[in-house]
């Protein structure tokens, strides 16, 4: 717990000393990153040994806020999440030294380093708070510093636009963060509002409001409508951070819900599960219709935050039907996720961002060819999209991997309407892994591969290392992750454990016959690679002293091909698009075509967001329309103000007097 | 004993596997009345490429290498999670057949992925159909590997077969015959057989499979094949470990089991001769059709045990 103050201290120390640096770029980075650097590697040691199961840490220190009190605790599952918080934010800050640069209409960096730094102490805060009011000042903290960084270019309009719809929503879910910590009262335990506040809702409301709350920062269709706006808009660093920790923050407010709420009765675990099946499903569809790579991974963000709610649903659902086995998989599932999730999706945007920064662009049909030209960024990006894909002999086939086993075991042990969660939970599963293979086969194939698009994708070249390095930790965690996975699945105990606290589960037996299970998958993954090694080696011996010549691509004998005539990211994800186009509404727009040697043509494709569209977009136009039958009372009148003061006081004189 | 018979049916898979594409072509050739390729071309045609040197577009770079190896590594793992009729797989545990549907994932990657390398219009539509297909196959295959879990309360394929040849079709025969059709509808679809794909065009419209190794030449295109024929047999392997043909004689399981898979191959075979190929818009019907029947199974296996 000291470390863990310390580091705290550090990140708002040199926050503040970079923002003091302002334009100086070089101190400010020194400062700013150089701090974050330092702080999360102090504040890691207590982290890592927290989720290895060292005894709770707690700190108390009087506060005089009403309902408030500066407690802080560490358990194994605050340790969890306080470890990918502050081993994404070291990783994120190295990078971020080097990309994010002055410009003319931002020439203070230090600024950012400021909120970055706070973003990142906000988050720690958070996951370790032990008393209502501090989390939620902690929160709105963590909210709006990672405001000011979506809204970082703010001179462009479409940052703005994504930075109120950021705040407007991040509101949304505050708002129902405070009706559920009052309505906790003091049953809340550690997080409650202290003795004297009885509970006002039953555990139902309490579950319905965390799950809107919490719901809104992690992101679940139809709350998603934030992300893919802000993600993008971020500079890529902290992209990185949002998507792999921040919306995760969401995932563990509802964690730790659901120990504070008692035994969650099976109807919880359908909820998050159809929430997870919607999520994914949808997540990833709306990913595969998007031309802008940041969008498209923030779509996927979506789809991910849906499998881990499908890991703690069916956790949710077997531990009410008695199949402890089957619970503690599903929660161990969705945990690991959270952890692989963090890994390659802040490797994914950390490689978006060095895309964007060499070429300028970040819209797939002007990309293509980089391979060649950032062979490193190229290869990370690919280890990123082969393990969000959830394919062995990478860290996201694992906890797909949990999460099915999970699934598969209720068939076995479950009767009656748990089979059905199960198998929809398997089915979706496969759906969203094939969905997501397509997405970033479209993604590395039209970004890195075949020939540049544009003069924009023919600028491409390998980042400095500073950018390089954290790419190529995260993408060696992808790999670790995958080949130790036995190991891996070890420091899940103690946190699966204050999950299934209440309901006794046998954590610790049943990881350990998974170790067992993930032992030989590991050992799969490996022999995968040494047969790919060795018969790549094959292929070499065999070529050499014959003829190995370049040639162009076989074209079918036309003799003049470009570089516009190769399958574009649109063309590729066409026919998916096309079946599932009754929940995308993707809207097609095309010039008239004229003549028989036609000189112009233009076909342009676009992916609304369709729960932006069709249901929030109405939903507060109709809002904003019956508050604006209020504007006659504001006739800015001072007599009329005089007698609304008089009524009221004369209504309340009434009320009182009725008692 | 065990293991020793188990890697002898790995090792048969991976000398026999290319022979199943060529029993397939005889039936083709019988019912269309012409004479055919012999049976054992596609082995002549492996020691051809092996034989060549290599052309490679200079578009492409390392992935485009990597696909046919990485294929070929995958689908060698996965072979080896599949049971052979009453003989267990070399590896089984519970939970295998999750890694074997992965495997395949993987290698279907690798492919599109190559494809996409060679920056040729015809390959990425053929990595853009396969994407396409694969999100309805997968999850009939699944559900329909779901429905045999229920029934045999085994989560391996090794398990699944050992149930199958015990007593497993005496009380569950609809629930085992009705994922098995399901898996064999998986099977034509993963394969590239028609009715989804047509192995025999590689520039139709049917184009697929084929038309994304459309610039692999030389020992690449060998390695390409040889995967290709593991592949549908480690397919049919598991669909013929689950009918209930055992004796339970170590020396007369094998010889069974052999001669299933040269009926899978016989199947596919009749079922290229009598069906047109689909329209690409109808495919995800098929396989939704698939994945209606695996659902089906599951549902009966579930009051089939009260």
């Amino acid at each position: 717990m000291p470390l863990l103050l310390i580091a705290l201290a550090i990140l708002v120390s040199t926050g503040l000393a970079a923002l003091a640096a302002g334009g100086r770029r070089a101190w400010a980075v020194r400062l700013g990153a150089g701090g974050a650097v330092a702080a999360c590697l102090v504040g890691l040691v207590p982290a890592i040994r927290a989720v290895a199961g060292a005894p709770d840490e707690a700190l108390d220190v009087a506060w005089s806020l009403p309902g408030g009190a500066c407690s802080l605790g560490l358990d194994p599952l605050s340790g969890f999440f306080l470890a990918a918080i502050l081993a994404l934010g070291a990783l994120a800050a190295v990078y971020g030294a080097e990309y994010l640069a002055p410009t003319p209409e931002r020439p203070r960096v230090g600024a950012a380093w400021w909120w970055y730094n706070l973003l990142i102490a906000s988050m720690a805060v958070v996951v370790c708070a032990r008393n209502a009011v501090l989390f939620l000042i902690a929160w709105e903290i963590m909210t709006l510093a990672s405001f000011f960084l979506v809204v970082w270019e703010d001179h462009r309009e479409d940052a703005r636009r994504a930075g109120w719809t950021y705040l407007v929503a991040a509101h949304i879910g505050t708002a129902c963060l405070i009706g559920f910590f009052v309505g906790l009262g003091d049953t809340g335990g550690p997080l409650g509002l202290g003795a004297g506040h009885a509970p006002s809702l039953g555990a139902g409301w309490l579950f319905l409001l965390a799950l809107l709350g919490f719901g809104v920062k992690a992101g679940f269709i139809p709350l998603h409508v934030w992300l893919p706006e802000a993600h993008p808009a971020a500079p890529s660093h902290v992209s990185a951070v949002m998507s792999g920790v921040m919306i995760k923050i969401g995932i563990y407010g509802l964690l730790r819900a659901l120990t504070l709420l008692g035994p969650a009765p099976a109807s919880w675990g359908w909820v998050l599960l159809a929430v997870g099946i919607v999520s994914g499903i949808l997540g990833v569809l709306n990913a595969l219709a998007q031309h802008d790579l940041k969008r498209l991974l923030a779509y996927h963000s979506v789809e991910n935050i849906g499998i881990i709610a499908m890991g703690i649903g069916l956790g949710v659902i077997a531990q009410a039907a008695g199949c402890p086995a089957a619970a503690v998989l599903g929660y161990a599932g969705g945990l690991l996720h959270v952890a692989n999730h963090a890994t390659f999706k802040g490797l994914l945007f950390l490689d978006t961002g060095s895309v964007v920064h060499a070429t300028g662009t970040r819209h797939l049909e002007d990309l293509g060819g980089l391979a060649k030209r950032m062979p490193r960024t190229a290869f990370t990006f690919l280890v990123g999209a082969v393990a969000i894909s959830g394919l062995p002999p990478l860290n996201g086939f694992v906890s797909e991997f949990l999460i099915l086993l999970a699934a598969f075991s209720l068939l076995t042990g479950g009767a009656g309407w748990t089979v059905v969660a199960a198998v929809a939970a398997i089915a979706s599963l496969a759906m969203i892994g094939t969905l997501a293979t397509a997405c970033f086969t479209k993604a590395f194939g039209v970004v890195f591969l075949g020939e540049p698009r544009s003069d924009h994708a023919r600028r491409g070249h390998d980042p400095a290392p500073a950018m390089q390095l954290p790419s190529m930790v995260l993408a060696a965690l992808c790999v670790a992750g995958g080949l130790g996975a036995p190991w891996v699945v070890g420091w899940l105990a103690a946190p699966v454990g204050v999950l299934a606290a209440g309901a006794g589960l046998p954590v610790g037996a049943v990881l350990a016959d998974t170790a067992g299970l993930l032992a030989v998958v590991a050992g799969a993954g490996a022999a995968f690679l040494a047969l790919a090694g060795a018969a790549a080696y094959a292929r070499r011996r065999l070529l050499t002293g014959r003829s190995v010549t370049g040639d162009a691509t076989w074209g079918c004998g036309y003799a003049a091909p470009t570089a516009r005539m190769q399958y574009t990211a649109s063309s590729f994800a066409a026919p998916l698009v096309k079946y599932f186009n009754s929940v995308l509404g993707t809207r097609k727009a095309h010039g008239a075509v004229t003549g028989y040697f036609p000189r112009h043509g233009s076909f342009s494709t676009g992916a609304p967001d369709l729960f932006a569209t069709r249901l929030l977009a109405p939903t507060f136009r109709g809002v904003s329309g019956l508050l604006g039958r209020l504007r006659g009372m504001q006739a800015g009148r001072v007599q009329l103000y005089v007698a609304y003061v008089a009524a009221m006081l004369v209504a309340l004189l009434l009320w009182e007097g009725r008692r | 004993m065990t293991l020793l018979a188990s890697a002898f049916v790995y090792l048969a898979g991976l000398v026999l596997a290319p022979g199943l594409p060529g029993i397939v072509n005889r039936v083709k050739a019988a019912m269309a009345g012409r004479k055919g390729v012999p049976t054992l071309q596609l082995y002549a045609d492996l020691a051809k490429l092996l034989r060549k040197g290599a052309v490679y577009s200079r578009t492409t770079t390392w992935v485009f290498r990597f696909g046919p190896v990485a294929g070929l590594a995958a689908v060698l793992v996965a072979l080896a999670l599949v049971p052979a009729g009453g003989v267990a797989a070399p590896v089984s545990f519970s939970g295998d057949l999750i890694l074997f549907a992965g495997l395949f994932a993987v290698m279907r990657m690798a492919t599109m992925l190559a494809a996409l390398d060679t920056g040729s219009s015809f390959e990425g539509m053929g990595a853009s159909r396969e994407a396409a297909f694969a999100v309805f196959a997968e999850p009939a295959l699944l559900v329909a590997l779901a429905a045999i879990v229920r029934v045999t309360d085994s989560l391996s394929l090794s398990g699944a077969a050992a149930a199958a040849g015990s007593g497993l079709w005496g009380h569950a025969a609809a629930p085992v015959s009705l994922a098995c059709a399901a898996l064999f509808v998986v099977l034509l679809a993963e394969n590239a057989r028609v009715p989804v794909d047509d192995p025999n065009t590689h520039l139709e419209l049917t184009m697929i499979h084929e038309v994304m190794v459309l610039d692999h030449g030389g020992p690449d295109f060998a390695l390409i094949q040889y995967a290709s024929a593991l592949k549908l047999w480690a397919g049919s392997a598991l669909i013929v470990s689950l009918l209930p043909c055992r004796t339970g004689n170590p020396w007369i399981d094998p010889v069974i089991f052999l001669a299933g898979m040269a009926g899978a191959g016989v199947l596919v075979g009749l079922v290229e001769s009598f069906l047109a190929r689909l329209k690409m818009s109808r495919v995800p019907h098929m396989l939704v059709g698939a994945m209606a029947l695996a659902i089906l199974a599951l549902v009966m296996g579930r009051t089939g045990r009260g």
